[in-house]
């Protein structure tokens, strides 16, 4: 019972292990780095990481996998600056017709993975060339947002003083990991996720609704994107049909190192955001460290992905044996 | 009737078609100049563009895609090639040293592919991404994650020099392709990969090394994915670890799929897959010529990729034949 | 006592082959039915079509006297009929009280009131006498208590027929007898429930009434206490008693060079799965293992094979003990295998059949000794005429021909590498009366030929008419072994009933 309990929470442990010695490491090496600023940073530097690989992490629950958001995130940014600057749309019309529109194309997505039974990772790279066209095709250029709420809203926040806030990115990273908790754990399309993830046959068999969970799920994913991409728009205050490359890859690794098995079923939003964080604290790292190479970051999230699909097989194959 | 359904058919089709539609839409298409001991032309163009990248990653990623796998690090074993190659030459190591090595790295990674696919059992995208993010790391670290240009008269004239008048990357994997071929259809690597493909366990049970097969698949893939890196590398006489074959493996899964292999792995066809290479590059050129920015390209070619696997589809062609012919319910 | 479910004239047809032939049932409230029947007999296939899976293609079902019509497992579920399979069909990454309550959770506006979920889960397996914690994920329980999850989340979804699927194949003594207990009080309160297993002792000391099929079609119900084992099996297997006193061993069987014993099995042992066996195969000798779906037959097969390799006991081949650890260790040894499940583990769908044939030579050869193309025709030739196999060419896509023509391609595969012994699992199981024939005459000049064959059928009569020595199995042990003269129908039929 013990060890089943810990076989379970293991990789969550593990997770939080990997964030502590992190952080107590490089706080031991580096002076400042225990601050709130740094804190701060990491936060509002990683919120629309963080947003969209909770919308990875539903994908991945129910078994599937998108690698079409960071084009969907870049897509988005260019959709809502040509909006706002060449069609002189209302700012938030502008940010709820591109959430719509990033959850339509997720949920096409879906639709196809679902109602044709090809391969989601081929259905999502090949959504991941179209949006990022289209993003060239809105704009070949960057586009700077420059409207009276953006320069209201960029540096809005809470105050915590010495100076800090709680910028806008961050409060809605915290608030979507909350909601995705509650809809994780509490709702009925939340656990249609878990049960579709741990076997579609079985979901089938008892009655659940397989096709509407699967399209929904990607266009949850989608809308996550398009979200991701008005927060990087509001931290940057521009549109740039460039941005999110291999941010796939980010998310992925950030909901799997977070304890979400790659095949379904298992995992939790807190360990994508303790994924998100510990990405984060390695990419702070590397900047306190100016002349390490930024060629580790990406070592590094490969080898820790890695490390934990090994720990989830070893996991499964343990727990199959007894 | 069966020579209509050879899986050449459809590619070569719409090869023809996009030819003859570009040498309406551009006169002077088909124009071959021969200068300097060597050709010149738009034709000559999309061949050695062609033969550099999307046909050597083709070859390896048809063998994989046979088995019913995929592999996603072929772009990231490009940029291993290219700074392996790049790192070396500039540190003054010969030219086969340089090559040598970059393909052994590169064919080792396809291994360790193969090795996570085959006994780890993961499954292959899975395994293929990991190698995806850490090998683009691994080129990074080896040139400090800057562009690492090179003056090596040997290593640039791999992608820039001529032989017989045609540019080496031509001959070259005509060669790769011939030698392929020979070895899979001399031997029964070809026999056993289809059969891999096709049912992996029966294959098993008839004492196919099933195992085997996969790890030479993936190794092989990892092989033309560094001499494509090493082509990449020579044409530009620099190694570019951030961008160089960023997002070719759509391109190879592209004109695999185009060249009549089906995703789900089988009966494969390397002549097709470098027919569906070719048919990507005239693609690419077409849209280029039409005044489409490159970096909007990759739109028609994502929509081409749908298309193709919704017609491969069984659900769609069930449907379709449900349409044709209304069954009695 | 009243009928709950009624099944008039079920009839199922998938294109030109039927899987049920006009079959009727009823069901009573409170009774336990066993369904009966051996391999392609349409036990799962009437199941199928009970719960929704399958359409029938004719014929009308009732429950309470309603007609239904059920679409989809959902609907059975929702009308009342809950079905439990062998491998359990619940979700392995959810809990206990999640997999009982799933789809019809106690809400609190769109939030799912998981206390509550909880205490209906833990209610309904206090029903059941189980006393576990809910909140365990399903796969971390041990096989018993997951069924009691299934049998729970029927209750929980209040059904009046539940269906068990061959329920108690991966349990122990103790938890069948539990299992039992909590069926025996559910038909007391009034279920019906509708019984499968292949277990003879089971079906005895459980059901009420038994119903037999056979070859899709419908054979007869009786009342349990009424109908002797020995005629039971005989239902079954469609042979009645008196006939079988006839059938007794060939001359024919018995024929061929005896060489004395090639391949010597002793006490081999797959740990909790089945054994030990110990039987000796003879060259030109057929071998015999008969018994009932489930008795241990094709694990038999699998472990000789190296597919599933025993834990423990040894094989001989010729004196010399052979490691039988993986297909081409099998191979290796001179073993050569034709699986019972031609679609997944034996045809290559869509390569030739020139391909297929010359396989697991090719195998054997290695990857760099290419067998010729011109020997590959000529082997694929000489195959194809020897053995009759019906195809447009050597070319043809194997997926292409039919189910006959498939196994004796599987056939001249192994045939093709001249193995020392051959087994034949089911070799002639879904294909037609000619076919048939034709591979049982083709297994008696293999045999002439010196080869050792280990023959293995749901067909007792065809075991008899083909083999020299019978190993009889029973609940996935070896029960006896008849030789020569004393092989017949009625005593390998006594030995397989023998409680």
């Amino acid at each position: 019972m013990n060890r089943l309990f810990s076989s379970r929470l293991l990789p969550l442990l593990a997770t939080a292990l990997v964030l502590l010695v992190l952080f107590g490491a490089a706080g031991a090496h580096y002076e400042h780095f225990f601050s709130a600023r740094v804190v701060l940073n990491l936060f509002k530097d990683r919120a629309f990481l963080g947003v969209i690989a909770i919308g990875m992490t539903f994908v991945i629950l129910s078994g599937g996998i998108d690698l079409s958001v960071g084009s969907v995130m870049a897509c988005s940014t260019v959709l809502l600056a040509s909006l706002i600057m060449e069609r002189g749309w209302p700012v938030p019309l502008a940010m709820a017709a591109t959430l719509v529109l990033g959850a339509a194309f997720g949920g096409a997505q879906g639709w196809i993975i679902h109602r044709y039974g090809i391969p989601a990772f081929l259905v999502t790279l090949a959504g991941m060339f179209l949006a990022r066209g289209t993003a060239f095709i809105l704009s070949s250029r960057s586009l700077e947002i420059r409207h009276a709420f953006y320069a209201k809203n960029s540096a809005w926040g809470l105050p915590l003083g010495e100076g800090l806030t709680f910028t806008l990115g961050p409060m809605v990273f915290v608030s979507v990991l909350a909601v995705a908790m509650v809809v994780a754990h509490g709702t009925r399309f939340g656990r249609n996720v878990y049960a579709i993830g741990g076997s579609e046959s079985s979901a089938a068999l008892m009655g659940l609704p397989v096709g509407g969970t699967r399209i929904a799920v990607y266009a949850l994913c989608g809308g996550g994107a398009a979200l991701g991409g008005i927060l990087s728009t509001l931290a940057l205050g521009s549109g740039d049909p460039t941005r999110g490359m291999g941010l796939e890859l980010d998310a992925i690794a950030a909901a799997v190192i977070g304890g979400t098995v790659l095949t379904g079923g298992r995992g939790w939003m807190v360990g994508t955001f303790l994924g998100v964080l510990i990405l984060g604290t390695i990419k702070t790292i590397l900047d306190f460290e100016g002349s390490l190479d930024p060629a580790w970051l990406r070592l590094a999230s490969g080898g820790l992905l890695l490390g934990f699909i090994l720990m989830q097989k070893v996991i499964a194959i343990r727990s199959r044996e007894t | 009737m069966n020579r209509f359904r050879t899986p050449l058919l459809w590619p070569l089709a719409a090869l023809v078609a996009l030819l003859v539609f570009n040498a309406l839409a551009s006169p002077g298409f088909f124009d071959v100049e021969w200068k300097d001991g060597r050709l010149y032309g738009t034709v000559v163009d999309i061949c050695n563009q062609g033969a550099r990248v999307p046909m050597l990653l083709a070859l390896g990623m048809t063998l994989v895609i046979a088995t019913g796998g995929v592999d996603l690090s072929v772009g990231s074993l490009m940029a291993v090639s290219g700074a392996v190659a790049a790192v070396q030459v500039n540190a003054g190591a010969s030219l086969g040293q340089a090559v040598g090595l970059a393909l052994l790295l590169c064919s080792g990674l396809g291994l360790v592919n193969g090795v996570l696919i085959a006994k780890v059992r993961l499954q292959p995208i899975i395994a293929t991404l990991v190698m995806m993010v850490a090998g683009r790391g691994l080129a990074m670290l080896l040139t400090g994650s800057q562009m690492v240009p090179f003056k090596h008269e040997g290593l640039t004239f791999l992608a820039n020099g001529a032989v017989g008048g045609l540019p080496v990357p031509i001959p070259l994997v005509l060669g790769v392709a011939l030698l392929a071929g020979v070895a899979l259809r001399g031997s029964a690597w070809g026999l056993f990969i289809e059969a891999t493909g096709d049912n992996e366990t029966a294959s098993r049970l008839a004492g196919l090394p099933t195992g085997g097969v996969r790890l030479l698949v993936y190794a092989f893939s990892g092989l033309c994915a560094g001499m494509s890196g090493l082509l990449e590398a020579s044409n530009i006489a620099a190694a570019d670890p951030a961008r160089m074959g960023d997002t070719r493996e759509l391109d190879a899964i592209f004109a695999v799929v185009a060249g009549g292999t089906a995703l789900t792995g089988g009966r494969f066809s390397l002549a097709g897959s470098l027919v569906g290479a070719l048919l990507l590059q005239t693609l690419t050129l077409t849209l280029y010529n039409q005044n489409v920015p490159p970096a909007v390209a990759p739109v028609p070619k994502a929509l081409v990729i749908l298309v193709v696997c919704l017609l491969h589809s069984p659900k769609l062609r069930e449907q379709w034949g449900r349409w044709r012919s209304p069954s009695p319910a | 006592m009243s009928g709950i479910l009624q099944l008039h004239g079920i009839e199922k047809r998938f294109g030109d082959f039927a899987a049920l032939r006009g079959v009727s049932l009823e069901l009573r409230a409170g009774e336990i039915h066993a369904l009966m029947g051996e391999n392609g007999a349409g036990k799962s296939t009437l199941i199928k079509v009970i719960t929704g899976v399958h359409a029938a293609t004719a014929g009308t079902m009732e429950l309470e006297g309603r007609a239904i019509r059920p679409g989809s497992p959902r609907e059975a579920e929702r009308a009342g009929i809950s079905t439990v399979y062998q491998e359990v069909n619940l979700l392995p990454n959810l809990s206990l009280a999640e997999n009982i309550t799933m789809g019809r959770q106690a809400m609190w506006g769109p939030f799912i009131r998981h206390g509550e979920g909880r205490r209906r889960a833990r209610a309904a397996l206090a029903r059941l006498g189980v006393e576990v914690d809910v909140a365990r994920p399903l796969g971390a329980c041990p096989v018993a208590v997951q069924q009691m999850a299934a049998i729970a989340r029927a209750l929980e979804q209040r059904a009046r027929v539940l269906i068990l699927d061959e329920p108690t194949s991966s349990l122990d003594a103790r938890e069948v007898a539990e299992l039992f207990g909590v069926l025996r009080r559910l038909r007391d309160e009034g279920m019906g429930i509708l019984f499968v297993s292949h277990f003879l002792d089971q079906i005895y000391a459980l059901s009420d009434r038994i119903t037999v099929l056979r070859d899709g079609g419908y054979v007869g119900t009786w009342e349990a206490a009424a109908l002797p084992r020995l005629e039971l099996v005989s239902h079954m297997i469609g042979k009645p008693v008196a006939a079988a006193e006839a059938c007794a061993a060939k001359e024919e069987a018995s024929a061929g060079p005896r060489r004395g014993a090639v391949v010597e099995v002793a006490e081999l042992e797959r740990k909790g799965v089945a054994g030990p066996f110990s039987f000796a195969l003879e060259a030109g000798g057929a071998t015999g293992l008969a018994g009932l779906l489930g008795s241990g037959r094709t694990e038999v097969a699998r472990m000789l094979f190296g597919i599933d390799p025993a834990t423990s006991g040894s094989v001989r081949v010729d004196g010399r003990v052979v490691s039988l650890t993986s297909p081409r260790a099998a191979m290796a040894a001179g073993f050569a295998f034709c699986s019972e499940d031609r679609k997944v583990e034996g045809i290559l769908p869509s390569l030739s059949v020139r391909e297929n044939i010359v396989l697991a030579l090719q195998a054997s050869r290695g990857a760099l000794r290419r067998l010729p193309r011109a020997e590959q025709e000529a082997l694929a030739d000489t195959f194809i005429k020897a053995l009759h196999i019906k195809t447009r060419g050597p070319e043809t896509p194997m997926g292409a021909l039919s189910g006959g023509n498939q196994q004796k391609c599987l056939l001249a595969r192994w045939m093709a590498v001249q193995p020392r012994l051959l087994i034949l699992d089911e070799p002639t199981r879904g294909i037609d009366i000619g076919a048939k024939g034709e591979i049982e005459a083709l297994c008696a000049e293999l045999r002439r030929g010196g080869l050792a064959i280990l023959f293995i059928s749901a067909e007792l009569e065809e075991v008899v008419r083909n083999c020299s020595r019978v190993v009889v199995l029973r609940d996935r042990q070896q029960a006896e072994v008849l030789e020569g003269g004393a092989i017949s129908l009625r005593q390998i039929m006594e030995t397989v009933a023998a409680a």
